[in-house]
């Protein structure tokens, strides 16, 4: 949209005669309008009301009593072993689901690059996880996962190995939950980097299978080089996804305890169980807050790493 | 040139208007009333947990025959902790409230408690004596301090032990009723009948589900349980809930559990594969077991009097909430449920045990052919008789749950009893304070 010249109207020029020009110097803000109207709405006063709410103590079944407690409620959670137990799983569930995600999202969209026969098909159909719902993918797999009927463990005790919990043991069910997760989202992500890998050009792997290199070769000194911008996006959307996880560890027993021990319960299955199981919303609040504050802080990091690689690499 | 751009900034003008008419259209709460038509038709919606069972024993079905301008809709979420969570998001929100709601018995006090001002006093609405008729403690706990009625008590729930006799058989154990109630008088009775039992049962054949179930039912058989009468929650030092929990663990220590976690959908299954022999049954898990097993486990089962013949585990109330679209219609149909001919019925069909002493005297020799012709009526009305008025309080269903969640630990990861109890009480504390 071309910016229109902003230079002052010469003096005792009456405005009227230029009607024009200040409406076309609206226009743009007017067609943003409804974007913001509604981010304030909906993003930006929520934000700021949770980070109120957070300062009290709010119960959900007196939600009309609001008691100032200053920072209580954050230095509270700050104390609360289980805080840290769920700042622990996000980090390992986020580790086990996106490392193997990303990975092979990567492998299969340098094997879809290549010209094989029903490529369509394949590219749609990698998409097919991400476009079931949360809900059915996570209850198909609690199934799968199940101790005494799952088809899992039918399946290892028919080769001979002991069955295991998937719902009790701790690596296991957070094995059982990123496996959902890594599911869903494989396909996605590999079609981000399918189209990455489409924006580099074919010169270069003639060039370098000119050099004699193999495929191997290529895939490591030319594809992941040029791809390098879509890693970085595809690592910080899916680490901001980790910090967020929910609903796949919310389903999997379908509680928000998340396992007996809490052994998969992520940062916000904790904030949910403090909200609306225990009905403390001025802690969810802080819990909400203190999210919001570490996804900007690995957003930082990200972005912070990135800038880093590339000024080496140039 | 100028009317393009007239018509542009027209046109961003128009869409500002429509998002923020979307947005104040947004934000007006929406209730789950129904419009009714002029002549006199009025729709009740009803939302519940579990199995009620009004549906199923066909008592809508009556009461719309005798009130022809009255349609009845029911909600019902299986498991009562989502339910109770929804509850209070809709109570707080104000919005998406029916006319009838249910509340389970461990959920009670808090309401009292905390909450009395959401519900409606069932007195204005002409019913106030909907609970005269029951059992004292049931309509003494739904009263507030300042004597409103804050609802109508449906079903309680006395204990026995539902029991396979085809797996009794085959492992060498008598089937009859009377000499079982005999064998395992006791707590300790039962867990040695159990060891006789897996003496010679066949592999990947417990004694029992859950140590959950067991240490449930035996709490449940105690006056104080997690909160003593001053409302203080003593759950760390209650003698019930410490011998309860001794005698759980001591039935995963001798490997008598199917290490199931109940209301999960292994647990539903393992109904109709017969992964355990014994199960702690409060009346109402008579439906519950209908429901799972189906007719192929009919004659399979049988019941039989508990340890200590008593107990209670659960129970329930309807309320009618302050927001409620047709509050005289909710109460009138409240105060037929619960008159003692329907609560017999629902016995009878569903087996919910009914609150109201008219309604136990009519069922005292109500047998079941599902279970063998068992005496239910009998076997639970002697429960019944026994049972305390237990102390109820605000937190009643978060510990019970740290409790069973714990016992899950220790027959699922190996966790020692005592690290466990220790996590239990780490838990209560994570759900409370300040």
């Amino acid at each position: 949209m071309a910016l229109s010249s902003t230079a002052r109207l010469p003096v005792g020029r009456p405005a009227a005669k230029r009607p024009g020009r200040l409406r076309r110097r609206l226009a743009p803000y007017g067609f943003l309008a409804p974007f913001f109207v509604l981010f304030a709405a909906f993003g930006l006063f929520p934000l700021l009301y949770t980070a109120w709410v957070s300062l009290h103590r709010v119960e959900l079944q007196t939600s009309e009593r609001m008691d100032w407690l200053g920072f209580q409620n954050y230095t509270r959670l700050l104390a609360d072993p289980f805080f840290w137990n769920a700042l622990r799983n996000t980090f390992t569930i986020g580790v086990l689901s996106t490392v193997p995600q990303l990975l092979m999202a990567l492998g299969l969209a340098h094997l879809l690059n290549y010209r094989l026969r029903g490529r369509t098909f394949f590219r749609v159909a990698m998409l097919m996880p991400y476009a079931t719902s949360v809900a059915a993918a996570t209850l198909v797999f609690a199934q799968l996962f199940g101790r005494d009927y799952g088809l899992i463990n039918w399946v290892l005790s028919s080769i001979g190995l002991n069955p295991v919990d998937w719902q009790a043991d701790t690596w296991a069910s957070q094995f059982g939950v990123s496996a959902v997760v890594t599911w869903r989202w494989t396909g996605y992500n590999a079609l981000i980097y399918l189209a990455g890998m489409q924006a580099i050009p074919g010169e270069l792997y003639e060039s370098a299978a000119v050099d004699g290199a193999s495929r191997w070769q290529q895939f490591r000194h030319v594809t992941v080089p040029g791809l390098r911008p879509t890693i970085v996006f595809t690592v910080v959307v899916s680490t901001i996804g980790a910090t967020q996880l929910f609903g796949e560890p919310l389903l999997y027993e379908g509680n928000s305890g998340g396992g007996i021990s809490h052994q998969y319960q992520t940062l916000g299955l904790y904030l949910y169980e403090q909200g609306w199981t225990f009905f403390h919303l001025g802690r969810a609040a802080a819990v909400a807050w203190v999210m919001f504050l570490l996804i900007v802080l690995l957003a930082l990091l990200n972005a912070a790493i990135a800038a880093r690689r590339n000024r080496t690499d140039r | 040139m100028a009317t393009p751009r007239v018509r542009r900034s027209a046109a961003a003008l128009g869409s500002t208007v429509l998002a923020t008419a979307l947005l104040l259209s947004a934000c007006s709460s929406g209730g789950a009333g129904s419009k009714d038509a002029a002549d006199g038709k009025v729709t009740i919606t009803v939302d519940l947990f579990g199995t009620f069972g009004f549906k199923e024993a066909g008592l809508y079905d009556e009461y719309t025959k005798l009130h022809p301008n009255v349609t009845i809709k029911q909600t019902d979420t299986q498991d009562e902790g989502q339910y109770w969570q929804a509850l209070q998001t809709k109570l707080a929100g104000g919005g998406g409230l029916a006319d009838i709601q249910g509340l389970e018995v461990g959920r009670v006090a808090s309401v009292v408690q905390k909450q009395a001002d959401k519900f409606t006093d069932l007195k204005t609405l002409g019913i106030g004596d909907v609970n005269d008729g029951l059992v004292p403690w049931k309509g003494a706990a739904i009263k507030t301090a300042d004597g409103k009625v804050l609802g109508a008590g449906t079903d309680i729930g006395p204990e026995a032990i539902c029991y396979r006799t085809d797996l009794f058989k085959a492992a060498g154990l008598p089937t009859d009723r009377t000499e079982l109630a005999a064998k395992w008088s006791s707590w300790q009775g039962y867990l040695d009948l159990g060891k006789q039992y897996a003496a010679k049962a066949e592999a990947g054949n417990a004694w029992t589900d859950s140590a959950a179930g067991m240490f449930t039912a035996e709490v449940g058989q105690q006056k104080v349980r997690y909160s003593d009468e001053s409302g203080k929650a003593v759950h760390d030092s209650s003698p019930a809930v410490k011998a309860a929990w001794a005698d759980a663990t001591a039935l995963v220590a001798d490997g008598l559990s199917a290490k199931l976690a109940q209301w999960t959908p292994e647990w539903n299954k393992a109904f109709t594969t017969g992964k355990f022999a014994t199960l702690s049954c409060p009346a109402w898990m008579i439906g519950y077991i209908k429901g799972q097993a189906g007719d192929a486990g009919a004659g399979k089962w049988d019941i039989a009097a508990g340890p200590g013949k008593t107990g209670n585990w659960g129970g329930s109330y309807l309320t009618v909430p302050r927001t409620a679209k047709h509050p005289k219609e909710a109460a009138e149909l409240i105060k037929w449920l619960n008159a003692k001919e329907q609560q017999a019925t629902l016995f009878t069909k569903q087996g919910s045990f009914p609150s109201s002493t008219g309604a136990q005297d009519a069922i005292k020799d109500v047998t079941d052919a599902y279970f063998n012709n068992a005496p239910i009526g009998q076997i639970f009305s002697e429960s019944a008789k026994a049972m305390p008025a237990q102390v109820l309080g605000t937190d009643d269903g978060v510990i019970g749950k740290a409790f069973t969640d714990a016992l899950g630990e220790v027959e699922r990861t190996g966790t020692a009893p005592d690290t466990a109890w220790k996590h239990a009480l780490d838990n209560v504390k994570k759900a409370n304070g300040n």
